[in-house]
């Protein structure tokens, strides 16, 4: 078990490597000229010709990697075109907002989709059944602004039941979080419903119910913890879908998290701000893939890490 | 099985019907758009709009309404559907293309090249497609081609593990390793036998791609960083009229009913046709 944690932590490191390398591409060598978007229009050749060297855009191409990531490593992800500070406080100010729209979103997510999942697997080939998987597949075939601004109309405009985004309390977050709850369920319902069908087939299912145990035992007992398994390495899987989404919930419904703060700077073209919140999403995605790895062979004993 | 056959027995289900239905209507009215179209896409009536400046909604002279510069809507939608399909067909290609190239390179020759385009996809599969796609487009300036070419980028790799997975698989059955021994060179047995069994893989990804295709551009022209105007494509209309939507519903409405029955519909067609081309399922439900 050792081996496999240590493995597993060097290769979550090998690949955020990786990731720096990609965001230093993005940040300094695709774009024309980082050195003048970041002293601004009216910038003196002197002033440009500092902060190249500043940022040390003047050394050799493996110089500037190495400079950035020790800058990284120190938390530093660069200073944003338009709002003269550094992207690390205008993340870190934006951090809470979003971490809690995650958990709630992902958690709508999960109770949604595994709950149908299981409605369906139970009434399988019954008219419930087919309507359940047709409303999976219109979640995952709708885009998240339509849905954000459909719920808003319907929900905030018209009914009044929740207020027209905004922050705060419990009721702001309800809509946005179940908004991506709805659209992100589809996936999770349908394999829920597989992995249950399955499970129900199983010979220990046949055994309890000749033992004599209750449907209603049986199913929460012994198949729901089976068929539920798959759904943690696929909240890994999916996380990055959901951070896009995440993104566009936020910016509709004026949630103030990283998603706002990336829709604000997609409108300013301000590329050090977008790199940055695609930095740390990356960051929580590896993390988010990396216990979701640690986490199976410990709820799943059935797992040997020493043969694999 | 013939293309016909195959169709027929797609129509089977109502469902996949209509959407092959939804699809022939859009390629359809994106070919001949100049000739259904009621008006110039991109031109703005004085008489779309009311006497305050605001768009019209769906009446007689404009079927669908005006939006907010009183052009028509109907016709930014059909020329906006040429958009949809432009780039869900380009993106899509150039995604198979480079999904297959290196799933097939990696699973046919595997060894350190296999393992290290696979650590790649690894890689892009850390970044949230969207955030990626939103920081490339916004550092090339978006256009049409560009946001074709950017979702390209990310989303070769899906495509590229599932062909790898598939690559390996069928490498591993027995007439590959008859083949070999009977000498068949390494272009045969790649050309004649490992792509054809690889197609149905390919065109059932090249289906659902779409889908995750049509969403992503609409979504990045929702956010400024897709097709720009006046060039009409349903995410951008939507785009520019979102302040709107509470008062002029139908901007949002329609172009957003276009953008999910068009992703529903390759959804729908790609997983029939994995139930019907994927052996390994045959018989599960």
């Amino acid at each position: 078990m050792t081996i496999y944690i240590l493995r597993r932590l060097a290769y979550a490191i090998l690949i955020l490597l990786g990731v720096s390398f990609i965001t230093y591409l993005l940040l300094y060598l695709i774009p024309a000229d980082p050195a003048r978007q970041l002293a601004g229009r009216s910038a003196t050749p002197e002033t440009i010709a500092n902060i190249r060297a500043q940022l040390g855009l003047d050394l050799p191409f493996y110089q500037q990697y190495f400079q950035y990531l020790m800058n990284l490593l120190q938390g530093d992800l660069g200073r944003s075109y338009i709002q003269r500070t550094e992207v690390s406080a205008l993340i870190g100010s934006r951090l809470s907002a979003s971490s809690q729209l995650l958990v709630w979103g992902i958690g709508f997510e999960l109770l949604i989709g595994i709950s149908l999942g299981v409605l369906a697997a139970l009434k399988r080939n019954t008219a419930l059944d087919r309507g359940l998987m047709a409303f999976s597949f219109v979640g995952v075939s709708s885009p998240h602004f339509i849905a954000s601004m459909l719920f808003l109309y319907l929900f905030a405009v018209h009914l009044e039941w929740f207020p027209l985004g905004g922050y705060g309390t419990t009721h702001h977050i309800l809509l946005p979080a179940i908004t991506l709850g709805i659209l992100g369920s589809g996936w999770y319902s349908r394999m829920v419903r597989s992995s249950m069908i399955e499970a129900l087939q199983q010979d220990f299912i046949r055994t309890a119910h000749s033992k004599g145990l209750t449907r209603v035992r049986v199913i929460f007992r012994h198949v729901l913890p089976n068929a539920i398994i798959p759904v943690i390495p696929m909240v890994g899987i999916d996380i990055g879908i959901f951070i896009g989404g995440l993104v566009v919930v936020e910016s509709v419904f004026g949630w103030p998290g990283l998603g706002q703060l990336a829709w604000q700077a997609i409108q300013r073209v301000d590329i050090p701000v977008i790199v940055g919140v695609t930095m740390v999403s990356a960051v929580v995605i590896v993390l988010a893939n990396l216990i979701a790895d640690l986490l199976v062979p410990l709820v799943d004993p059935r797992i040997n890490l020493e043969k694999s | 099985m013939s293309a016909l056959q195959l169709i027929k027995k797609l129509c089977r289900h109502k469902s996949v019907a209509f959407s092959l239905f939804v699809i022939v209507s859009v390629v359809f009215a994106s070919l001949f758009a100049s000739w259904i179209a009621p008006y110039d896409p991109n031109k703005q009536f004085f008489e779309g709009l009311t006497m305050e400046g605001a768009p019209l909604p769906p009446n007689s002279t404009f079927l669908l309404g005006t939006d907010l510069l009183g052009r028509d809507l109907l016709s930014r939608l059909i020329y906006g559907a040429q958009t949809s399909l432009i780039i869900g067909i380009v993106a899509n290609g150039i995604a198979i293309l480079i999904g297959t190239l290196v799933g097939v390179t990696a699973g046919f020759l595997r060894g350190w090249v296999g393992n290290v385009l696979m650590r790649m996809t690894d890689l892009m599969m850390a970044f949230p497609a969207l955030l990626l796609a939103i920081a490339l487009a916004a550092i090339l300036e978006p256009s049409l081609w560009i946001v074709a070419l950017v979702i390209a980028m990310v989303n070769w790799v899906q495509v590229a593990r599932v062909i790898y997975s598939e690559t390996i698989a069928i490498s591993s059955r027995e007439f590959i390793a008859v083949e070999r021994t009977l000498g068949a060179s390494t272009r045969r047995i790649l050309f004649s036998h490992l792509l054809p069994h690889l197609l149905p893989t390919i065109m059932v990804w090249a289906t659902l791609g779409i889908s995750t295709t049509v969403l992503l551009e609409a979504t990045l022209s929702f956010l400024g960083v897709g097709v720009q105007p006046p060039t009409p494509s349903w995410g951008n209309i939507i785009f520019e009229s979102q302040t709107y939507f509470t008062s002029a519903v139908w901007l949002v409405l329609f172009p957003g009913t276009l953008i999910v029955l068009l992703s529903l519909s390759f959804n729908l067609v790609g997983d029939a046709l994995r139930d019907e081309l994927d052996p390994s399922l045959k018989g599960r439900d």
